[in-house]
C-alpha cells in the first residue's frame, strides 16, 4: 500500500511565482524517499504542502488513502523535523516531546510512557528535564526527532534536518536516522540539497529541478542511468564530466581527439563520463590528455586535464602513479552516457 | 518570510479591537476635530463656529509672535539636539573604553533619565534663581547679570541647558550600545591599521555609528519639540509673559489660556505636518538601516 | 595608552559631576530650612531637617482643599505608571499578535492606522483630546488619565518587531503539534515574550510615572493629582506666598524621581535592552 500519494501538485504564490509545477510522487509503506535538488527547486515547498504548512494551489495530496488538502497540519497524522529543530526554547525536553500529545488529549500516563520510550530509543533519557539551550547540537537533533516519534505518525517529514550540524556529527546522525527509520518501519520523506545524504539514506530518490521532477529512482539507478545532464551532474561526487562531442562512425569526436564509443547514435551530443570510470596512464593507447592539476583526496586523486580542448577530471586510485604532462585516457565503451545536445535528456 | 499563519475569520479583529477602539476615540476623533476646527472661527462661550477657510492659518503664520516663537523653537531644537548628542557621544566613547568603574559611571550617567521634564525644570529654575541659585552667582563672576524670567535670552538659555541636561543620558545609552555592537574584530583590525586613536574614531567608529546617529537625531528633534513641554511650563512658571516658548507650548497657551480654538488648531495642524515630514525621513532611515545589515 | 585612560576618566568624572551635581545640590538643599535657603541660597551639606521636611511633604501637604497628601499623590503616580504600562502591554501585544500571525483582509489598513498614531504625539492634539475626554465625562478619573495615553502605538510596533524575530519554524512546529491560535499565544508566545514584556514594562512605567501635561489638564480634583502634577501646584504657591517653601518643593521633586530612578538602576540591563530595541 502507499502511504503518501502526491498527484499533479502545483504551487503558485500570489506574486505569480511558481515553486512547484506539477509533481506526482508516491511513497510506499515504510519507504524512505529523499527529495533532492538545488535551493529553490521546490523540494521544501513540496514537503511543506504535505505537512499542511502551505496551501496546495492545485492537485491532490493523499495520506493513508484520504485526501488531506484541506486538513490542518495537526489533523494529518504527520510528524516533522525542522531544519533549525524548532524546539520550544522555554520548555524542557520532556515538555517539548509531550506538547503535541497533550494538545491531542492523550492521557497523562500514556504521554509519560511514550516520552520515556522515545527518550530511551534516542538516548536522551538523561536530558529530559533540561531546556534546549542546555543541549548540544546533536542532542537537540535527537530531541527534534523524539518529538516526531512520540506522535506515532503515518509519515515522517524531514526538512534538511542535518544542515546545522558539523560534518562529523552529520555522518553519525545520518546513520541514526536511517537505522531508526528502518526499525520503526514508518514511511518518511526527507528533503536535502546534499546528494551524499540523498544517496546514503534513500530507498528512492526524487531529483527536483525548477519545480519539476527530473528523475525518480533508487540511488543506484539514479547514479548509473541519469535521465538528464542535470541529474548526471547533481548526483555523484566528483560530478560527471559532460563533454560536447560529435558522434561519427569513428567514435566521439572531441576537437582533434576521437574517443571510442559503442552507439548507433550520430551527430552532436553531450557525452557523459564519470571521473571514477576513466582510466589514465602515462602512455599507451587511448585519447591523449594534457594534465593540468592534480588534487590529493587521500584515498583517491583527482586529475584535471584537457582533452580535445575541453576540461575533464579523472579519479585515480591513490596507489597508482600520478601522470604528468601528456598522458592518455581510456574507458569502457558502455560507461559512456549520451545526452541530447540542447535539451540534455538522456538519449 | 510571510508570517501569516492562522486564518481565523474573526479572531484578528477581536485581538485588534481594544487598540483600534482606543485609537478611534482618543486619536482619530481628536485629530479630525483639530483639522476641522482649524477652518472655523469659534466662539468659546457659545460654542458656535463660522467657517473661515484658511484664515486661521494665515493669521497664525503672519503673527509676529508666531514667527518669534518659531525662530526660538528652531534655535532651541538645534542647540539641544546638537549639544546633547555630542556630549552623549563623548561620554559614551569614554565609557566604552574604560575598564575600571565602567558600570558605576554608567549608572550615575543614566540616573537623570528617570527625572520627569517638569522636575528637571524645577531644579533648573532653582539653580538659576535670582535669589538662591548658585549658577547665577557663577555667572556674576563673569559680570553676567543673569535674570531668569525677566531677560528673554537668559530664560531661553536656561531652557536649553536644562533640556540638554535631561536628554544626555538617553543619547549616552544609545551611543554606548551602538559602540558595543561594533564587532570586536573590527576594532582590533582598526587598531592594527591605524595608530592614532583620534583618527581611528573619525574614520572607523564614527561612520559605523552613523545609522545610530541619524536615528537619534530624529528622536532628539522630536524630544526637543514635544517632550520639553513640562520643563518649559515649570521654567516660565505657568505665566509666559515675555518668556520664550516653543511652538507646542504656544498651541497649548493659545488654546487653553487664550481661548483661541481656531488659531490653536491651525497651529496644531501645522505641527502635525511637520511631524509627518520628520516621520517620513525617519522611515527612510529605517529602511536604509535594513540595508546596512 | 595612559594618556587616553586619564582623559577618559576625566571626561567621565566631569560628566558625572554635571549629571549628578544638580541632583545632589537639590537633595542637600531640601534638608535645610526654607528661611535659610531664602537668605543664603541653595546649600551643600546636611541641613538636618530631612525627616521633618519629607514627612511634611508626604503627610501634610494640603493643596487648596487640604485633601491631598504626598502619599496620595505617590499612590496616584503608581496607579498611572503601572496602569499605563500594563494597559499598553496588553493592548499592544494583542494587536501585534493579530498583525503578525494572522492573515486577514483589513491587516494593511489597521497597520497604517496604528502607524499614523506615531506621527502625532499627544502634545500636538492636546486641545481636541481634552474636549473628547470632557465630552465622555472622563475628567478626573483614572480611565481618563490612563487610556488616552495608550492611544499611541509605540508598544504595538515594538511587539510586532519582536514577534517577527521569532523563528517561523516555531509556529509551524506548534501547528504540527496541534496548537491553535489561542494555545500558541499562551503556550509559546507569552512565555517567550517574558523578558521583552518586563523590559517594556519598565520603560512604560517610567514614561507613565513622568507624565505631566495630560494629568495637568485632566485632573482638577486634587485627589487625582500625581507627584509630577503636584510639583506644579507647589510652584504656584511659590509664586504667591511670602517665603517660598523651597525645601518642600525640592523634597517633592526628589520623591517623584525616586521610584523611576530605582526601577531603572535595579533593572538596568533590561531597561537598556527595552529602550534600545524599542526605538529601533
Amino acid at each position: 500500500m502507499t502511504t503518501l500519494r502526491i498527484k499533479n501538485v502545483f504551487k503558485r504564490y500570489p506574486n505569480g511565482a511558481e515553486a512547484v509545477k506539477g509533481v506526482s510522487v508516491e511513497v510506499g509503506d515504510g519507504e524512505l524517499v529523499v527529495f533532492v535538488g538545488p535551493s529553490g527547486c521546490g523540494k521544501s515547498t513540496l514537503l511543506r504542502m504535505v505537512a499542511g504548512l502551505e496551501d496546495v494551489t492545485s492537485g491532490e495530496i493523499e495520506l493513508s488513502g484520504r485526501v488531506v488538502n484541506d486538513l490542518e497540519p495537526a489533523e494529518r497524522n504527520i510528524a516533522m523535523v525542522f531544519q533549525n529543530y524548532a524546539l520550544y526554547p522555554h520548555m524542557t525536553v520532556r515538555q517539548n516531546l509531550a506538547y503535541g500529545l497533550k494538545n491531542r488529549g492523550t492521557s497523562k500516563s500514556e504521554i509519560d510512557s511514550k516520552v520515556e520510550a522515545a527518550g530511551k530509543l534516542l538516548q536522551i533519557s538523561d536530558f529530559l528535564e533540561r531546556k534546549p539551550s542546555q543541549l548540544s547540537g546533536g542532542q537537540r537533533q535527537r530531541v527534534a526527532m523524539g518529538r516526531a516519534i512520540v506522535r506515532d505518525p503515518a509519515i515522517f517529514l524531514f526538512d534538511e534536518p542535518l544542515s546545522n550540524l558539523d560534518a562529523k556529527l552529520r555522518n553519525q546522525m545520518r546513520l541514526e536516522i536511517k537505522s531508526l527509520q528502518r526499525r520503526l518501519k514508518t514511511a518518511a520523506v526527507y528533503v536535502t540539497h546534499d546528494q551524499v545524504e540523498a544517496m546514503t539514506l534513500a530507498d528512492r530518490i526524487v531529483v527536483l529541478n525548477n519545480g519539476l521532477i527530473e528523475q525518480v529512482g533508487t540511488p543506484a539507478e539514479v547514479y548509473s542511468r541519469p535521465d538528464s545532464t542535470f541529474v548526471a551532474s547533481f548526483i555523484g561526487a566528483p560530478p560527471m564530466n559532460l563533454l560536447s562531442a560529435t558522434l561519427t562512425d569513428a567514435g566521439a569526436q572531441l576537437g582533434d581527439q576521437v574517443l571510442p564509443v559503442q552507439t548507433s547514435l550520430r551527430g552532436d551530443v553531450q557525452l557523459g563520463l564519470r571521473p571514477e570510470r576513466i582510466k589514465i596512464s602515462q602512455s599507451g593507447s587511448g585519447a591523449s590528455i594534457e594534465v593540468t592539476i592534480v588534487e590529493e583526496l587521500g584515498a583517491t586523486r583527482l586529475v584535471h586535464g584537457i582533452v580535445g580542448g575541453q576540461n575533464i577530471s579523472v579519479a585515480v586510485d591513490a596507489e597508482l602513479p600520478v601522470p604528468t604532462g601528456q598522458a592518455v585516457i581510456s574507458f569502457r565503451p558502455d560507461d559512456a552516457h549520451f545526452f541530447h545536445a540542447t535539451t540534455g535528456r538522456r538519449l | 518570510m510571510n508570517k501569516a499563519q492562522f486564518g481565523s475569520p474573526w479572531m484578528p479583529y477581536l485581538l485588534l479591537a481594544p487598540q483600534m477602539l482606543i485609537i478611534a476615540i482618543f486619536f482619530l476623533w481628536p485629530a479630525a476635530e483639530a483639522v476641522r476646527s482649524s477652518f472655523y472661527l469659534e466662539d468659546p462661550f457659545f460654542g458656535t463656529g463660522t467657517f473661515v477657510g484658511l484664515d486661521n492659518y494665515r493669521d497664525a503664520l503672519s503673527a509676529s509672535d508666531y514667527r518669534r516663537t518659531a525662530i526660538f523653537t528652531g534655535i532651541f531644537v538645534f542647540l539641544v539636539s546638537l549639544l546633547s548628542l555630542s556630549i552623549g557621544l563623548m561620554l559614551a566613547v569614554s565609557a566604552d573604553r574604560v575598564l575600571r568603574g565602567k558600570s558605576t559611571y554608567k549608572t550615575l550617567l543614566m540616573w537623570v533619565y528617570a527625572i520627569a521634564p517638569p522636575v528637571a525644570g524645577l531644579i533648573g529654575v532653582m539653580l538659576f534663581d535670582q535669589h538662591i541659585g548658585p549658577l547665577v552667582d557663577f555667572a556674576a563672576i563673569f559680570g553676567w547679570d543673569y535674570r531668569i524670567g525677566v531677560n528673554y535670552w537668559d530664560t531661553g538659555i536656561t531652557m536649553i541647558i536644562v533640556a540638554t541636561w535631561k536628554q544626555i543620558p538617553y543619547n549616552f545609552i544609545f551611543f554606548l550600545s551602538g559602540l558595543q555592537s561594533i564587532p570586536k574584530s573590527v576594532k582590533e583590525a582598526a587598531s592594527i591599521d591605524c595608530s592614532s586613536q583620534n583618527r581611528r574614531f573619525w574614520t572607523i567608529t564614527f561612520p559605523l555609528l552613523a545609522p545610530t546617529s541619524f536615528f537619534l537625531l530624529i528622536l532628539n528633534i522630536a524630544y526637543a519639540m514635544f517632550e520639553t513641554f513640562g520643563m518649559i511650563d515649570l521654567i516660565v512658571k505657568d505665566q509666559p509673559g515675555n518668556s520664550p516658548v516653543t511652538l507646542v507650548y504656544k498651541v497649548y497657551r493659545d488654546g487653553f489660556r487664550g481661548n483661541d480654538l481656531g488659531g490653536s488648531s491651525a497651529q496644531s495642524v501645522i505641527l502635525m505636518l511637520l511631524v509627518l515630514v520628520l516621520t517620513i525621513v525617519q522611515f527612510r532611515l529605517i529602511e536604509k538601516r535594513v540595508h546596512y545589515n | 595608552m595612559l594618556r587616553t585612560k586619564i582623559y577618559d576618566h576625566f571626561v567621565l568624572l566631569l560628566g558625572v559631576f554635571i549629571m549628578m551635581g544638580p541632583l545632589v545640590v537639590a537633595f542637600m538643599t531640601s534638608t535645610f530650612d526654607h528661611v535659610l535657603i531664602h537668605k543664603e541660597g541653595m546649600q551643600v551639606g546636611w541641613g538636618g531637617k530631612f525627616i521633618e521636611t519629607y514627612s511634611t511633604v508626604l503627610s501634610q501637604q494640603g493643596g487648596f482643599t487640604g485633601e491631598v497628601t504626598g502619599w496620595l499623590m505617590t499612590q496616584n503616580s503608581l496607579i498611572l505608571g503601572i496602569g499605563f504600562a500594563l494597559g499598553k502591554i496588553v493592548v499592544s501585544m494583542l494587536a501585534a499578535y493579530a498583525i503578525v500571525y494572522f492573515r486577514f483582509r483589513a491587516a494593511t489598513f489597521c497597520f497604517w492606522i496604528i502607524f499614523l498614531t506615531l506621527l502625532l504625539p499627544l502634545e500636538v492634539r492636546i486641545l481636541p483630546s481634552y474636549e473628547v475626554v470632557q465630552q465622555l465625562g472622563l475628567l478626573n478619573s483614572y480611565t481618563g488619565l490612563i487610556v488616552p495615553l495608550i492611544a499611541s502605538a509605540t508598544g504595538t510596533f515594538f511587539f510586532r518587531q519582536f514577534f517577527k524575530s521569532i523563528p517561523n519554524e516555531l509556529v509551524e512546529a506548534a501547528r504540527v503539534d496541534g496548537a491553535g491560535p489561542m494555545q500558541f499565544f499562551f503556550d509559546i508566545l507569552l512565555p517567550l515574550s517574558k523578558t521583552m514584556m518586563a523590559a517594556i514594562f519598565i520603560i512604560m512605567f517610567v514614561v507613565g510615572w513622568n507624565q505631566y501635561l495630560w494629568p495637568t489638564l485632566m485632573t482638577t480634583d486634587e485627589s487625582y493629582f500625581t507627584l509630577v502634577r503636584g510639583i506644579k501646584q507647589i510652584m504656584q504657591i511659590m509664586i504667591g506666598a511670602d517665603i517660598p517653601k523651597y525645601n518642600e518643593a525640592l523634597a517633592m521633586a526628589m520623591l517623584s524621581m525616586l521610584p523611576p530612578a530605582l526601577v531603572i538602576i535595579i533593572f538596568q540591563r533590561m531597561f537598556i535592552k527595552g529602550l534600545v530595541e524599542n526605538e529601533k
